[in-house]
């Protein structure tokens, strides 16, 4: 569907609520997911994200909002939808007494795919995620890694052009993350459109195009990772100088353009820029006039943590379980 | 949704089940140790001050190991549903364009398939211990077939029991004081006239009463009029159209 702004979203989420009994999960969340690209839903455990992406997989209804996936409504013709998505989910939802081959044939049959392409669709899946030595194991003997891999494939199996990652790396160990992230990366490079939840910074910051924060059921920032970083973080920039002199000339130089007075330790002056790349060529101009060009220079953007510390007032990560256990 | 995705679905979700029947065989031996050690234990021990007039007791005994195989192995629907519901799988079905019934009635079949091998291992460990196995091969079949249907109607129970309680251990602790009644204060062991009188009007006419008391009947060929045979399929019946609906709408709002 087409957008006033001439936009083609796939994922369309409008004022939407969800409540639990008295807790209100989600309250009032607008979102849209461009068509082949990543939306990121970054929040700390409980901020919504799951249930967010339950009611997008027609898994939960809505108690109120629109919420559509190219251009289907959840509500109205969820069957519609369940045929154009796919879902990996935190819980890793694989059947642990299946190996992974009948794993994958089993998702085959129920998302109906011709009866003779379930098996090489299988085996192919299980090719390209490394799975083909464990393909005939029982999946309970499978590792976390293994079972986030197998799991990512099942959501794939109908080749769905929509596809929801629900905290995909939640709980992996770093080495089984990386492995993860490049197997997103691939999906993404061939157009599909994929909204990621994740109360990873580095995550979001690395896989998605555009952001969307949430806290406690509510939108409290979006945009591009970098564009929220320049809203929000301070660009911090260390520089070295050859006598501790030109150190203190240069920081009464570079005063004007930062966001506090520079601070000045032996030869090495930490300035603190609120817009980036903009405020650093004045610095270095500033310098290069005054004649206290540096030594050395180390630049150091905010991270999408500072980020989050600056719009919530608490860590992205500060009560989160980051293990498997809460929903 | 057309009919053969329904058909399709339901024979997909019912052998996936019937593999891990096959893959984790303890939940069979489980569900057939307890019902191996009553036939021991009322054969041998308990069974020579039972007396029951006109019939062996082994003829009398074995309809109601029977019925309570069926019905203590209703527990594993509610087990299978709960880890499902636990593990998240339930999750990923309902986001796939599968037919939405084929969860429960997958869960179901595959239960009364798993009843078929565990009623014919008892039939066995009957004959190994002086049961008749019946007067007629179609009093037998007859009977045979009246504890499937009865089993089939627990599992509809247990399937909204599973989805309830979410977690498997619960679904065992929840499970049995709610059987024990049922089970005990019936006909299965010992003759209802035995019992105090206040209890004997539920424990004659309860279902698992009645099942046994028609398996008995269709076994040994007596009352061919089959007023307990009727009554037997009435409760089966009224259990599964009261019980199915409930698991169904339990399973839309288990989300």
């Amino acid at each position: 569907m087409t957008t006033p702004e001439g936009r083609s979203d796939a994922i369309v989420v409008e004022g939407l609520v969800k409540r639990f009994g008295d807790v209100v999960a989600v309250d009032g969340v607008s979102l849209r997911g461009e068509r082949g690209k990543v939306l990121g839903l970054l929040g700390p455990n409980g901020a919504g994200k799951t249930t967010t992406v339950r009611v997008l997989t027609t898994v939960l209804s809505a108690d109120a909002g629109r919420v559509e996936v190219l251009g289907h409504d959840v509500r109205r013709d969820p069957q519609t939808v369940r045929t154009i998505i796919g879902l990996a989910g935190q819980f890793a939802a694989v059947d642990p007494n299946l190996t992974g081959r009948e794993n994958l044939r089993l998702i085959g049959r129920l998302t109906h795919l011709p009866k003779a392409t379930v098996g090489p669709r299988a085996d192919e899946l299980l090719e390209r995620f490394g799975l083909v030595d464990a393909a005939n194991r029982p999946v309970r003997t499978y590792s976390g890694g293994m079972r986030r891999r197998l799991d990512l494939a099942a959501a794939l199996v109908h080749r769905p052009p929509v596809l929801f990652l629900d905290e995909p790396t939640t709980g992996l160990d770093p080495a089984s993350r990386l492995g993860l992230w490049e197997l997103i990366e691939e999906l993404l490079a061939e157009g599909t459109t994929v909204l990621l939840t994740t109360q990873y910074l580095e995550e979001a910051d690395r896989l998605a195009d555009h952001i969307v924060v949430i806290d406690k059921g509510r939108v409290i920032a979006e945009g591009a990772p970098t564009d929220l970083k320049a809203t929000l973080g301070n660009t911090v920039a260390e520089f070295g100088f050859a006598d501790t002199a030109t150190a203190a000339a240069a920081a009464t130089a570079a005063a004007p353009f930062a966001v506090r007075p520079p601070t000045v330790a032996g030869t090495a002056v930490h300035v603190e820029l609120a817009d980036g790349a903009h405020a650093l060529l004045e610095v270095l101009r500033a310098l290069d006039l005054g004649g206290t060009a540096p030594e050395a220079l180390a630049v150091r953007e905010p991270s999408l943590d500072d980020v989050f510390l600056s719009l919530t007032g608490h860590h992205a990560v500060d009560d989160a379980d980051t293990g498997e256990g809460a929903r | 949704m057309s009919r053969s995705h329904v058909v399709g679905d339901t024979y997909a979700v019912t052998t996936r089940n019937l593999i891990a029947y096959r893959r984790v065989p303890e939940l069979l031996v489980f569900s057939t140790i307890q019902p191996v050690l009553f036939v021991l234990l009322f054969r041998y021990v308990f069974g020579g001050a039972i007396n029951v007039p006109g019939v062996d007791y082994v003829d009398y005994l074995m309809p109601g190991i029977f019925a309570q195989t069926v019905v203590f192995g209703a527990i594993g629907t509610a087990v299978g549903l709960a880890n499902d519901l636990q593990s998240g799988l339930i999750e990923r079905f309902r986001s796939l364009p599968m037919a939405r019934s084929a969860v429960l009635t997958g869960r179901t079949l595959a239960d009364l398939v798993r009843n078929v091998f565990v009623l014919a291992l008892m039939c066995v460990v009957g004959v190994l211990v002086g049961w008749n196995a019946g007067n007629t091969v179609g009093g037998f079949i007859a009977a045979m077939a009246l504890l499937l249907l009865f089993g089939y109607a627990c599992t509809w129970i247990f399937a909204s029991v599973g989805l309830a309680v979410r977690d498997a251990e619960t679904a065992q602790a929840a499970a049995f004081p709610v059987m024990a009644p049922i089970v005990f204060a019936s006909s299965a062991f010992v003759p209802v006239s035995s019992m105090p009188g206040w209890l004997q009007g539920f424990a004659k006419y309860q279902p698992l009463s009645v099942v046994c008391t028609a398996s008995r009947d269709l076994l040994l060929g007596t009352n061919t009029g089959g007023h307990w045979v009727l009554g037997a399929l009435a409760w089966c019946i009224g259990i599964i159209v009261i019980s199915a609906p409930l698991a169904v709408l339990r399973y839309r709002r288990s989300a």
